[in-house]
């Protein structure tokens, strides 16, 4: 055996074309799942910068007259007048003409205050793609900045939720018996809480913020990752190659998570794309309801909430601009999602 | 000879794939079926027989493409170009199939009457009343006891070979002329098999139809054809009469298909394979010499297993429950260095069995002697030792190595596990060197399982195992899922390792020839109970009990 002695620890690295490569190799080939995936892309992009400053900074700047509509040329040249304080509070001593005229001592006060105010003049921007809502802010800026917590949530609420179902559908469905009975009525009394009085309840003991709504919605998603998981769990302890690996002395965390974790990583990955879907949309239900977010802060789903008095009047810009990057992205993701599916399920392979 | 009943010339299927190359499934083949007659289409898995047997009922899936000279005619009417009206008119009615796995091809939410009755009114126009009554009359021409009660049974309710039966009733419904049965039998018991070959060839008489018999079994193949049509990679290796192909075979195709599979009565020391047939040409050593097997009193025991019982209890109500009973009352001895052959028809407990000497199923009595340690009684730690010394191969390499290990993952995870070779340098080296053991490169630890055939995917479960270098195998139906030629250089290499490493056997197969070749005992269970056990030239030469009588004359092609 010389020639084995030329051997190095990277005969096992995975040089060859692994499942998770033949899907990737799959997914290529399919026109839509790019394109959802460059709009993904756009949007993690947007967000991004947004959170590192480098767009929509000023979204809570007046920057044009309230409701203004949408245009690429400035709506107009007057220039915004803001009284920012007092420029001058030591003033010289006053003259005394109040024999005159009884308001005389008045003028002179009410002069240097006067003079004495500054004025900040910021300019109306040159162009609003989207129109400025009622305060004259500009929806685009807003609408970035928005993403900034509509996605995070949406990301971080279904890592938790997916995180949470895993486990326990690994633990149920793999060692089945009496824990497994344990976390099927824990399951059942849990979904049969109506969602928005889970919600609800969850709201009125935190405070609200950022990590809140995340806590509320990963902690009261994860019952479908967990249903899914548990039965593949139950279906791959059996297969033969768990059987194998316990033959061999693999320990039971061995086999439930290097053995089978990867081979149901795909049904993972499908609901957890889902659930940020799920988590983007009921993150704008909160802020609509007035659980959401702070007053400080912005996302899709304050815009939205703003918009319910402004629809009325006519004014659609932000419920477009709000209504229709969600959209946007959502569908993305439900189609890359199916994409993902279909290039993963084993099943479909040749 | 008169007209041929089927027709197929230049016939070439190519699968068209986006941004790969066609593959070509069949290549240019022609053959005719005479009317009455019985065809066998025969090759290994990739043959292309299926292909073209579903081929002439237009099933073939959208992604295939037929060459434009390719042609089927049956009586006369050109298949290819009819219209999907007159296609269906012709399918199941002038040409029916039948498929291997008759669970799958039932509904299961009908009842079998409901089934057979829809293509009696479709094709038949026959009233609600006269289907049911001729439903009845199929299930009794087929064979099935008591009809009128079975025709409201549902698929589950039948066993495998009453499946079957139905599947033939159904397909012999409107009095085809042409019944195409894929591999009918491969998934049935073997005496099971013998019933439906008998009655296949039964209705054949009746009903004077001509039936294209699919099969990797050239043994069945002798025992109902009128004609051979042998395939290997799509094309037609040689085509013959029955009598005249076995009498000389010409192909070397043929004849290494033929000397691949084991005899019952010799035992070379090695089985021949294809490549020796194709590279040798005709010199064909098959070694005069013949293996020795038996047992002999002075031969030490390795592993004891006494009174073995396993049952299963059914929740059959709220309080109520019924006890299953897989295995009852097992006893044997496994000799050092020896193979112990177990073999049954399904649900004779044999895999059962195998799971409980490994400890992946808990017994529920009876000892398991393993030097002088109870296997049943260890504690956790206990048995994680001994997992060293008893190892298990799985039926289907397809299933039973994870598919998202590469190969060199899953060498070494059992020398992780039980702590052997220091670094993994030294580890990798023990796995390249078993790896070329098994008669694989070492490249291959980069590769996974899926770019490797059945039976590479086979030595590799071998080679995981003995990278513990157990003293007892177990080889559950091991080679059962390969073809014959691979079966045979598997059958081989078990041999070679059993001679290299002094490895005792536990061979458990449905393949009664196979565990003839390379048993030196055998048990043979039924039921769960040993039916008989003794060594294996004497157990085949003389057999003492009915069922095993029964057994062996089911084998085919003897």
């Amino acid at each position: 055996m010389n020639n084995t002695n030329t051997l190095t620890t990277d005969l096992v690295r995975h040089d060859s074309a692994g499942l998770w490569r033949l899907a990737w190799r799959r997914l290529r080939q399919d026109k839509v799942a790019i394109a959802s995936l460059c709009v993904v892309t756009i949007f993690a992009v947007m967000m991004i910068a947004s959170y590192m400053g480098l767009i929509a900074s000023h979204w809570n700047a007046e920057v044009a007259p309230s409701y203004a509509p949408p245009s690429l040329h400035a709506v107009t040249n007057v220039a915004n007048t803001k009284v920012v304080g007092i420029a001058n509070p030591q003033a010289g001593p006053p003259v005394d003409i109040s024999d005159i005229d009884p308001l005389a001592p008045r003028y002179q006060e009410w002069k240097e205050r006067t003079a004495n105010i500054a004025h900040e003049q910021t300019q109306h921007a040159t162009s609003l793609i989207l129109g400025a809502d009622k305060w004259g802010h500009d929806i685009l800026s807003k609408t970035i900045k928005g993403s900034e917590v509509s996605i995070s949530v949406g990301i971080l609420a279904a890592f938790l939720a997916v995180v949470v179902g895993t486990l326990l559908g690994a633990v149920g469905g793999y060692f089945g018996g009496v824990l497994d009975d344990t976390l099927e009525w824990f399951y059942n009394i849990f979904t049969s809480i109506p969602y928005i009085l889970l919600i609800l309840a969850v709201a009125a003991v935190f405070s609200r913020g950022f990590v809140t709504i995340v806590l509320i919605l990963g902690l009261t998603s994860w019952t479908s990752v967990y249903r899914l998981v548990r039965a593949e769990y139950m279906k791959h302890s059996e297969r033969a190659y768990v059987r194998a690996a316990e033959a061999l002395g693999a320990s039971h965390t061995s086999r439930m998570f290097k053995h089978i974790l990867p081979n149901i990583s795909h049904v993972m990955l499908v609901q957890y794309s889902r659930y940020v879907v799920d988590a983007i949309k009921a993150e704008v239900i909160l802020s609509f309801l007035g659980l959401g977010i702070p007053v400080d802060m912005v996302s899709w789903g304050s815009i939205l909430a703003e918009t319910q008095e402004e629809v009325v009047i006519g004014k659609w810009s932000q419920i477009i601009a709000a209504g229709g990057s969600m959209a946007i992205l959502v569908t993305a993701i439900s189609m890359l999602t199916d994409a993902l599916r279909d290039a993963l399920d084993p099943k479909l392979n040749e | 000879m008169n007209a041929p009943l089927l027709n197929v010339e230049h016939l070439q299927i190519q699968f068209v794939k986006k941004n790969h190359d066609a593959i070509t499934a069949v290549h240019d083949i022609s053959f005719t079926v005479a009317p009455q007659q019985i065809i066998a289409l025969v090759g290994e898995s990739g043959s292309g027989k299926s292909v073209t047997a579903t081929s002439i009922l237009r099933l073939l899936p959208r992604t295939a493409r037929l060459s434009a000279n390719s042609k089927i005619e049956f009586d006369g009417k050109n298949l290819l170009a009819l219209e999907a009206e007159q296609l269906r008119a012709i399918r199941g009615k002038e040409i029916s199939m039948v498929f291997q796995d008759p669970m799958s091809s039932l509904n299961p939410v009908f009842t079998i009457g409901q089934q057979l009755n829809e293509s009696l009114r479709l094709h038949l126009k026959l009233s609600k009343r006269q289907a049911s009554v001729r439903a009845i009359e199929l299930l009794n021409e087929v064979g099935i006891t008591n009809p009128t009660a079975r025709v409201h049974s549902y698929a589950h309710q039948l066993s495998g070979g009453q499946q079957q039966r139905v599947m033939i009733a159904m397909a012999i419904a409107c009095k085809p002329r042409l019944l195409i049965a894929d591999e009918p039998t491969t998934a049935l018991d073997v005496t099971v098999q013998k019933q439906i070959l008998d009655l296949l060839m039964q209705l054949r008489a009746q009903h004077n139809m001509a039936i294209m018999f699919i099969t990797h079994d050239l043994g069945l193949v002798h025992d109902i054809a009128d004609r051979v049509v042998v395939m290997q990679q799509g094309e037609i290796r040689e085509q013959n009469s029955k009598a005249a192909l076995f009498a000389h075979p010409v192909h070397a195709y043929t004849r290494a298909l033929m000397a691949c599979r084991p005899q019952l009565d010799s035992r070379p020391m090695r089985l021949p394979v294809v490549s020796d047939f194709i590279d040798g040409q005709q010199q064909v050593n098959v070694s005069e010499v013949q293996r020795q097997r038996g047992s002999a009193p002075t031969d030490n025991i390795v592993l004891e297993a006494h009174g073995l019982q396993k049952y299963f209890t059914l929740k059959t109500g709220w309080f109520e429950q019924e006890k299953l009973t897989a295995v009852e009352d097992v006893s044997f001895r496994l000799f050092r260095g020896k193979t112990l052959g177990i073999v049954g028809e399904s649900g004779s407990g044999k895999s059962t069995t195998a799971l409980l000497l490994m400890r992946l199923l808990p017994a529920s009595g009876g000892k398991v002697l393993f030097g002088s340690r109870d296997l049943l009684q260890l504690n956790d730690a206990e048995l994680l030792s001994m997992r060293r010394r008893i190892q298990i191969v799985f039926q289907n390499p397809y299933a039973s190595l994870n598919a998202r290990f590469t190969i060199g993952q899953l060498l070494l995870e059992p020398l992780r596990i039980h702590h052997i070779g220091a670094t993994t340098q030294e580890r990798l080296q023990m796995a390249a060197a078993m790896l070329e053991r098994v008669g694989l490169p070492k490249e291959a630890m980069q590769r996974y399982p899926h770019e490797f055939s059945g039976g590479q995917r086979q030595r590799i479960a071998i080679a995981r195992c003995l990278m513990l270098q157990p003293e007892v195998l177990i080889l559950d139906e091991a080679v059962s899922a390969l073809d014959v030629s691979v079966q045979a250089q598997v059958l081989n290499l078990l041999q070679d390792l059993q001679n290299e490493f002094g490895l005792s056997y536990i061979f458990i197969s449905h393949d009664l020839s196979v565990v003839k070749y390379i048993s030196d005992v055998v048990l043979v269970m039924q039921q769960g109970r040993v039916v008989e056990m003794a060594d294996s030239d004497q157990l085949y030469a003389s057999p003492q009990t009915e069922y095993t009588r029964k057994l062996l004359n089911a084998i085919p092609g003897r």
